[in-house]
């Protein structure tokens, strides 16, 4: 094989470049008892060897990662069968509305019982399967991460999303007594629910969690850009043999740090660089998680929550006095 | 597995030896990422920019983005189409009542016989122009009742007088008439009528949520597909944003304020304005923060509500089978059947003076 690393040194970047780096195939490490077999023979990808590692496979799908599938798959039938019935079993109708089709919950009469299939059980009963997905892909994420010794940092990144998943669509319906209160299945139907919750409680914007989770979210996204930018930019230096460097500084790591040093006053260091961005995104979803959780529970206007306590102000009038009419006749509706 | 990536590999190859054409000849490159950043801005252009000018109203407290933008060159053909009809010119008194010189005359019997036939006249113009006369009387015998239309007109003419005498509180003294709805169609462009309601699906699967669907009714949101039955019909509670910090028994649901959102994309798309047209969105509740534009629709609200229930509704046997909607109800009223896209009908243009037989009072 042709040594492309030899051949083009440190030009060498795997991300739509005319180098292409092939290995040998690599069946990875022995595993201990307990671990079912890895399936498949491994080969390589030329579309994958652009963005990243050549070589696909061998999967690793387990017990529970076949029952995650299985699960996943069950939820996704039901919420699509769902959908393909409200436009009548027409497929050109299901393609063209497909934003728009929705699985809905229950109506809030229902409280916390159980529905008529029709009226919100297949709902409850994708929301089921889904969560039972969701859990033994994280068991499964846990698990492959102790068999290969590693540290089990993703899992519990994957647990705080989870989280917020999981008060969206059961914990605080719980709490509510109402599964009506959770999220539809639906691309359009989703985020519309979201911003009549933000209308139903006065306007999420106030909630100080939800300020935290936008902050950690946009935050994220500028780490990203600010150490993904930094290693690029030391590359030339071997910048992003990030290990080597954290044990041994070589010029790019200085030149990296004196360079946040000139910009800002502070760098953050080979190794911290990497618990800031882990915590950034665990903490978008935990305190989103948060905020949802306390509202309707605790909190039924932000803004007011917001004026009350200093973080909102209250504007000057610019019209003479609106008198609402429904007081005006003495009735509210 | 690798038969089914087979193809997406000779893709790739291709280009990865077209990509390594681009690395060899720099020229080609440029020729490229031109090509493309074209193919962008052409696309970012055509499917999501609008021409130049745009103009902002201020209608809040500077800093709340409380503001109307109209781009006056779309403005134009909008103004264009909702132009009053030039006035019947005005006749000479009978001085005889229309009852002494027509027969079967029910709601217009005190007015003079001359500003009767004027009003006939007008009528023909506004609902029907093609038919004239013959759209509501049987011209062998125009006294006759035979044709239910003209059933229909005796209680529209109440209708309208009932808009312009007892709802000042919405229609001002800007007022209303036929045309306001009609504009020449015997049915009104914007009617509604009833869906079938939520749970009515048939069968084990969930369908007929009155959601989830592409809902014209709530500006293509998916939030309800007919949010008039409750409350432009009905009287469910509209408000459901909480009015304290903490949760004080107000239990309105969060599916509840899509059905009450729906109902408010309704009004935005019908009278062609924002939710700051009324509302200062920090608190869509807050009456003392919002615009006096609230008001009006208020009134507006409750005037659709008496209307469909104490002029429409009455009117279902009258319509013959094929007028009606799915589930066997009569036309009804919404925001857009005045409105028609303007913040106010005709952009404020008023006509009533010219037709003063709309302006009078229903005799009891």
């Amino acid at each position: 094989m042709f040594d492309y690393r030899a051949a083009f040194g440190i030009e060498y970047q795997n991300l739509f470049n005319r180098t292409h780096v092939e290995g040998p195939l690599d069946i990875g490490p022995v595993l201990k008892s307990g671990n079912e077999f890895r399936r498949g023979r491994p080969w390589t990808s030329v579309l994958l060897g652009f963005i990243g590692s050549a070589q696909v496979g061998p999967f690793y799908l387990g017990a529970v990662g076949l029952a995650s599938i299985v699960c996943g798959f069950i939820a996704f039938e039901i919420i699509g069968l769902n959908m393909l019935a409200s436009v009548n079993w027409d497929p050109v109708q299901f393609i063209r509305q497909l934003p728009w089709l929705a699985l809905e919950p229950p109506a809030p009469a229902y409280g916390l019982h159980i529905p008529p299939l029709a009226e919100g059980g297949w709902w409850l009963m994708a929301g089921f399967f889904l969560t039972a997905a969701i859990f033994l892909w994280w068991v499964r994420v846990y698990q492959r991460a102790r068999a290969l010794g590693m540290g089990t940092h993703v899992a519990w990144a994957f647990a705080s999303a989870i989280f917020l998943y999981l008060v969206d669509g059961f914990i605080r319906p719980l709490l509510m007594g109402s599964w009506g209160e959770g999220v539809p299945f639906g691309i359009f139907p989703h985020l519309d629910w979201t911003a009549a919750l933000s209308v139903r409680y006065g306007n999420l914007y106030y909630d100080p969690f939800h300020m935290l989770s936008i902050v950690f979210l946009y935050g994220s996204t500028l780490l990203f850009a600010m150490h993904g930018g930094t290693i690029l930019a030391v590359s030339r230096y071997w910048g992003e043999r990030e290990i080597e460097l954290t044990t041994d500084r070589g010029t790019a790591a200085e030149r990296a740090g004196l360079f946040w040093r000139w910009i800002m006053g502070f760098n953050a260091s080979y190794e911290s660089i990497h618990r800031w961005a882990w915590w950034f995104a665990v903490l978008c979803t935990l305190t989103g998680g948060i905020g949802i959780l306390l509202t309707g529970t605790v909190v039924d206007n932000w803004y007011l929550w917001g004026v009350k306590h200093g973080i909102a102000p209250m504007y000057p009038h610019v019209y003479p006095y609106i008198a609402d009419p429904g007081h005006l006749r003495g009735v509210l509706q | 597995m690798r038969a089914l990536t087979a193809p997406l590999e000779l893709v790739a190859l291709a280009l990865r030896y077209s990509l390594a054409g681009i690395v060899a000849h720099p020229w080609r490159t440029r020729a490229w990422v031109v090509g493309l950043i074209a193919i962008a801005l052409v696309f970012a252009f055509g499917s999501t920019l609008e021409r130049l000018p745009v103009t902002s109203v201020q209608l809040g407290y500077r800093g709340t983005a409380m503001e109307a933008e109209y781009n006056p060159r779309l403005l134009k053909p909008e103004i264009e189409a909702n132009r009053l009809l030039p006035a019947l010119p005005a006749v000479p008194d009978a001085g005889i009542p229309s009852s002494k010189a027509y027969k079967n005359i029910k709601v217009l019997q005190t007015a003079d016989a001359n500003q009767f036939l004027r009003q006939m006249g007008a009528f023909a113009n506004w609902i029907n122009p093609a038919a004239g006369c013959a759209y509501c009387h049987s011209l062998n015998n125009m006294a006759s009742d035979s044709l239910y239309t003209k059933t229909v007109t005796r209680r529209m003419i109440q209708m309208t007088r009932e808009i312009n005498t007892n709802w000042k509180a919405h229609v001002g003294g800007v007022g209303v008439t036929c045309y306001t709805c009609h504009r020449g169609n015997s049915i009104p462009q914007n009617v509604w009528f009833t869906e079938p309601p939520p749970g009515a699906g048939h069968g084990l699967a969930e369908t007929g949520t009155g959601q989830g669907s592409p809902d014209k009714a709530s500006g293509l949101t998916t939030l309800a597909s007919d949010p008039f039955t409750p409350f432009l019909l009905n009287a469910m509670p509209i408000r459901v944003t909480g009015v304290s910090d903490l949760n004080i028994g107000n239990n309105a649901s969060t599916k509840q304020a899509e059905w009450t959102y729906g109902l408010m994309m309704h009004f935005a798309t019908s009278l062609g304005v924002a939710c700051t047209y009324c509302h200062n969105t920090n608190n869509f509740a807050s009456w003392d923060q919002g615009t006096p534009n609230r008001v009006p629709a208020w009134y507006g609200i409750r005037m659709v509500r008496d209307l469909n229930r104490n002029y429409m509704l009455p009117l279902t046997n009258v319509f013959p089978a094929g007028r009606k909607g799915p589930m066997g109800d009569v036309a009804k009223i919404n925001c857009a059947t005045c409105h028609q896209g303007a913040y106010k009908p005709f952009y404020g243009a008023s006509d009533l003076a010219a037709y003063p037989l709309l302006a009078q009072r229903n005799t009891p």
